[in-house]
């Protein structure tokens, strides 16, 4: 059965290019650019992973994690959360909001696809 | 105390240069029993024979009896108390530093410098909280690298792409080289810009406002029909803040050509006070440009002096004319009662209110404000909003007239206690 990874960025550059990484490993990509139906998006999807952009149009990333958290179908749904923010306020308010890895840009690929499978597996486990 | 340390400081030295005490008695001319009882601080030394025994230990003696600096004792001092997790022994500090002045230097040197980068950090951090500009830049600028980063690895790891994906990675590489090129360069010219000014004031619009306000709010050349582009903007750093200062020159000019300065002036004759409604009725101008033209006017032409605020619809400050006692924080968190910010929910309906700021300084106002559609790109767009509050202070012996409203700065400073607004506790635990 595939994996599915659900990518929501704005950034079409780097989405194509997190696209192609997780393609040829295996994974079924969905990418999405917008915040403001992101949820919806998801809901749509059932990912087995969230890659999540947090500065977005529409709504941030960080309220999409806050809210897939009060959701019990994505309480506990692997969120990857990407950012240009890597204060460490800002790593204190995505670790409260419940973000499973978070990762500052400019990031190598070689990061992105351990944290994935990372992830993955832990979930697996669960 | 530090004069009785004079024979310690001898005694370091000695063991310093690696000398014995007998030698050094010898050389100087004294026992070493005498020498013995100087070093641990049972005799005081002076004159000749401490000049001689510095002499022998190749030091200035200065550096054998002057104390230690009360300012290097103080810095000691708070590197201790800053210090995270480690005890040091403060009663011993002035023993420290006698015996090991170089290294007490040092560490002095070191807090002070660790004081000194913190508060840098600290500025940094909150100009990039507070700076939009400066923060969508880093944003644009470590996006782009990141994709790039991205894509340049791709093709450079050596595994077989097809010719599709291979081509499509060189535009976006392409596509984002260029576009890290110009908004580097974008940010590049913004910091160094920000860095050369002699009186950093922050973001643009708040050099806008200071040269505004060295020019009195108010244009002669402009009055007289003169061009925007012949305004001297000096003391204006900034690209940014030239080319926002050019913007509201020309609404400037604009509001000047319809409301001519002494047509207005006859016009605020017929009244004490000015009628922002009968106003824009004689001259067939809306509201805001009524409010803003009675902010240009010279000093002395309306009884009262006049502040004035421009705000977006998501209630940032885009300008603002300072008058005594009228205060608003550019950075957000305002208080919502300003009339400026609930005109915004009335648009196109005239606010007249009068008001009273709570605060150290409670200052009456009357307030007109008045919001406006400022961007209506076509019928199938939301418009974008602005408004706009006038405002002038309240002589004492007219205040509480009429009823009031009470405004404040920001939760965080506002000594209101009953507020259903309040969107944060008070710092003021029991008011003014």
């Amino acid at each position: 059965m595939s994996r599915k990874v659900l990518l929501i960025e704005d950034e079409p550059n780097i989405a194509e290019a997190i696209r192609f990484l997780l393609t040829r490993e295996g994974w079924q990509v969905e990418t999405h650019g917008d915040g403001a139906d992101a949820l919806q998006v998801i809901r749509g999807a059932n990912p087995d992973l969230i890659i999540l952009d947090v500065m977005l149009p529409g709504k941030s990333g960080m309220d999409i994690l806050r809210d897939l958290r009060e959701m019990d179908e994505t309480q506990t749904l692997p969120v990857l959360m990407l950012t240009a923010r890597g204060q460490s306020r800002d790593r204190e308010m995505a670790e409260d909001a419940g973000v499973s890895r978070f990762m500052t840009k400019p990031f190598s690929n070689a990061e992105v696809l351990t944290a994935v499978r990372d992830l993955h597996a832990q979930a697996s486990r669960l | 105390m530090r004069d009785t340390l004079t024979g310690s400081r001898i005694r370091e030295r000695r063991q310093i240069v690696g000398m014995r005490q007998a030698e050094l008695a010898r050389k100087a001319g004294i026992s070493a029993s005498y020498l013995n009882l100087i070093e641990h601080n049972r005799r005081r030394i002076g004159g000749k024979l401490l000049v001689d025994i510095a002499d022998v230990l190749a030091v200035e003696p200065s550096v054998l009896t002057q104390g230690i600096e009360a300012t290097l004792i103080a810095a000691l001092r708070e590197a201790a108390v800053d210090a995270v997790g480690q005890k040091a022994e403060v009663d011993g500090l002035e023993e420290f530093a006698g015996r090991f002045p170089g290294w007490a230097g040092v560490l002095a040197q070191m807090h002070r410098r660790v004081v000194s980068l913190e508060r840098t950090v600290e500025t940094l951090s909150d100009r990039l909280t507070h700076d939009p500009h400066l923060a969508a830049s880093m944003h644009e600028v470590l996006s782009t690298a990141a994709a790039i980063r991205s894509t340049a690895a791709i093709l450079a790891e050596g595994q077989e792409i097809e010719t599709e994906w291979q081509d499509r990675f060189h535009r976006n590489l392409h596509q984002d080289a260029e576009r890290l090129a110009d908004s580097s360069k974008a940010l590049v010219t913004y910091l160094d810009e920000s860095d050369s000014s002699a009186d950093p004031r922050g973001v643009p619009l708040e050099e806008v406002e200071a040269f505004f306000g060295t020019r009195g709010h108010h244009f002669p050349e402009i009055e007289a029909g003169g061009n925007v582009e012949g305004v001297a903007l000096d003391g204006m750093e900034t690209a940014a803040g030239r080319s926002l200062a050019r913007t509201f020159l020309h609404a400037y000019a604009a509001d000047a050509q319809a409301m001519p300065l002494d047509a207005l002036r006859t016009a605020l004759e017929a009244s004490d006070e000015p009628e922002p409604m009968a106003l824009a009725a004689r001259f067939s101008v809306d509201y805001a440009t009524v409010l803003r033209r009675l902010a240009a006017l010279p000093e002395g032409v309306l009884p009262r002096p006049v502040g004035l605020a421009i705000c977006d619809g998501s209630g940032s400050i885009l300008f603002f004319k300072s008058t005594p006692g009228f205060t608003l924080p550019r950075h957000g968190e305002t208080c919502p009662f300003w009339p400026v910010f609930q005109a915004l929910n009335r648009p196109l309906v005239p606010i007249r209110k009068r008001i009273v700021q709570l605060g150290r300084t409670a200052a009456e106002f009357d307030c007109y404000a008045y919001a406006w559609p400022h961007i209506t790109a076509g019928a199938e767009f939301e418009p974008s909003y602005r408004s706009i509050m006038m405002v002038q202070r309240v002589d004492e012996s007219a205040q509480s007239v009429v009823p009031t409203a009470e405004v404040g700065q920001s939760c965080r400073v506002c000594p209101s206690s009953d507020c259903a607004s309040r969107r944060e506790p008070s710092i003021l635990s029991e008011g003014f």
